[in-house]
């Protein structure tokens, strides 16, 4: 089976978010990059899958700069092969499925992360699977894939929605979906040996122009109502009397 | 040339999603500025009985279209498309839902548009729209213009109101438009409710959330009671649900839920970075740590600095009591 996992790289999640000089984006001067954290259940979910029906998986990566330390990580964790599709131009998710459509012939399964979590848009499945003609179950938190086909389940508000369908299709997937694995020392070294290919690649123009970029309103310290369970009856007063909140 | 708003209303098994007549009301007011009017869209059974509500509160017209017994996402995504060239619209609205924000990307994508997620804000500026979005979980907010039309945005449920003006026209007609065979390869086939009564924490007005202070799994049963006196939405922190302590769903935070209820109580709670980004645009927070020190207090409104073991069955007893005066 042709399996493709999309690998977006972020901001690790404790990274504090400052405006750059021209006010339109962000100043990531000091942040430390990661995987996706939601990609790198899609890329567990690949190689699961290749372990239980042959084939193959590569790991795909769109953006400007130096990825190969991480695409030798998910080499790691089970990617046959990596590829990074390296352009200067500001990317969306059109521009990144349209580039990964073009690199990825016919694949049966492609897995992503149900969004980066820097733009917090999840787009690209959509544009992808639109791309190459295959229908887009996205923010999968259960799934399983037989003989050609697949059920997934995805939360909804209150609900819990079950799809079924068959291959190929792009899945999003979500926290809950799988538990992603760890690499051993026997592993780091069998990736060294895998291909990781880097390829200039020309992006389509952006959608999107941003205006300005601004940080939220920072909350005002409140005040410690006590200490300990003496301090409840003026909490529920407060919340009362005061904040109107109950 | 386009003009004009195409709102999609969400029919989850007959019943108006509420975040959907907000999107109807927000297109409403943009209207004016807009021009070109507002077409809602019902996909679905029972669209026609609810076209007849919706119509009234935001709507010029609506259209109505069966064929999609079961739900897919392509199947939906097409008929968005084939109503837009219907009406010529140059933008279309879907609220940010889960359906949504499935369904808005895959409508962008036949349309080789711009797609704007989760948008907080909109305002009208020489015919197009500019919208406001969190980034970064809401560490950041983005205002940013699409360079095209069409554009698909999908709109926070929360961030806006239902129209509140004079009945609008609303003049109900049929969309049509056949559906492909192919649009179904992959289709909804059950719709289970979540566990009995337990409401959606990125939906509640009040949300009681715990972390790693609670000691344990059975830690959270003081969580629960507190829930249930207050009706809230048990939340928690990525700690607990990497422990295991709780199910994901349930995770407030940068790669969870974002979360801006009225009231917002965290309880054992320090106040990592990435959970903080899921819930300080909530109305009011709470905070009961034992650590005086604890970043959670930066951002409450009111705190007690306390063991969470001793302090949340005081709280909830006091709730209890307080709240049956009423």
């Amino acid at each position: 089976m042709n399996i493709v996992c999309c690998l977006a790289r972020v901001p690790d999640t404790t990274t504090r978010i400052a405006v750059a000089a021209d006010g339109r984006n962000p100043d990531l001067a000091n942040a430390q990059w990661i995987i996706n954290p939601y990609d790198e259940y899609a890329l567990e979910a690949a190689v699961q899958l290749r372990e239980a029906v042959g084939g193959e998986v590569c790991a795909v990566h769109v953006g400007p700069v130096d990825f190969q330390k991480d695409l030798r990580a998910a080499l790691a964790k089970g990617a046959d092969k990596a590829v990074q599709l390296q352009t200067d131009s500001p990317l969306g998710p059109h521009s990144i499925a349209a580039l990964i459509a073009a690199q990825c012939g016919k694949p049966d399964v492609v897995f992503l992360g149900k969004q980066s979590v820097d733009g917090d848009v999840g787009g690209t499945g959509a544009f992808l699977a639109h791309l190459l003609g295959v229908p887009v179950i996205s923010r999968v938190s259960h799934l399983n894939i037989q003989d050609g086909r697949f059920t997934a389940q995805r939360e909804i508000e209150g609900a819990v929605e079950t799809i079924e369908g068959s291959l190929p299709a792009v899945f999003t997937l979500d926290k809950g979906v799988n538990e992603p694995r760890r690499a051993g020392l026997k592993e780091i070294m069998a990736a060294k040996k895998k291909p990781l290919d880097v390829l200039k690649v020309a992006a389509l123009p952006a959608r999107l122009e941003a205006l300005k970029l601004e940080l939220p309103q920072a909350r005002k310290s409140g005040r410690i109502v006590g200490t300990g369970a003496a301090a409840v009856a003026e909490l529920v007063r407060v919340l009362r009397d005061e904040a109107k909140a109950i | 040339m386009a003009h004009g708003i195409l709102v999609v209303l969400e029919n989850r098994g007959g019943v108006l999603k509420h975040a959907s007549l907000a999107a109807l009301g927000e297109a409403a007011r943009l209207a004016p500025a807009v021009g070109g009017g507002v077409t809602a869209l019902l996909l679905g059974p029972g669209a026609e009985a609810l076209a007849e509500d919706a119509g009234p509160r935001g709507a010029d017209r609506v259209l109505t279209m069966q064929g999609i017994e079961r739900w897919s996402t392509e199947a939906a995504a097409n008929a968005v498309v084939a109503a837009l060239r219907s009406v010529d619209a140059a933008f279309v609205f879907v609220s940010a839902t889960t359906q949504g924000r499935d369904l808005a990307p895959a409508v962008a994508a036949r349309l080789d548009a711009a797609y704007l997620a989760d948008c907080t804000q909109l305002s009208a500026h020489a015919g197009t729209l500019h919208a406001q979005r969190p980034v970064y979980a809401g560490k950041a907010m983005l205002s940013t213009r699409p360079m095209a039309e069409p554009a698909v945005f999908s709109l926070r449920p929360g961030a806006f109101d239902a129209w509140s003006g004079p009945a609008t026209a609303g003049t109900v007609s049929a969309l049509h438009h056949t559906p492909a065979a192919t649009d179904f390869s992959a289709v909804v086939t059950a719709i289970a409710a979540a566990s009995s009564g337990a409401k959606d924490v990125a939906e509640a007005d009040i949300v009681v959330s715990g972390g790693r202070g609670l000691g344990s799994a059975e830690g959270f049963k003081a969580l629960e009671d507190l829930a249930a006196v207050l009706g809230a939405a048990v939340g928690a922190s990525r700690a607990v649900v990497d422990l295991g302590w709780r199910p994901h769903s349930e995770q407030v935070g940068q790669t969870g839920k974002v979360v801006a209820p009225k009231l917002y109580i965290a309880c054992g709670i320090s106040g990592a970075i990435q959970h903080l980004a899921g819930m300080t645009t909530s109305k009011v927070i709470v905070a009961i740590n034992k650590d005086a020190e604890a970043p959670i207090f930066k951002v409450a409104d009111y705190g007690i600095v306390g063991d969470v073991a001793e302090v949340l069955p005081a709280l909830t007893a006091a709730l209890r009591q307080a709240l049956a005066q009423r």
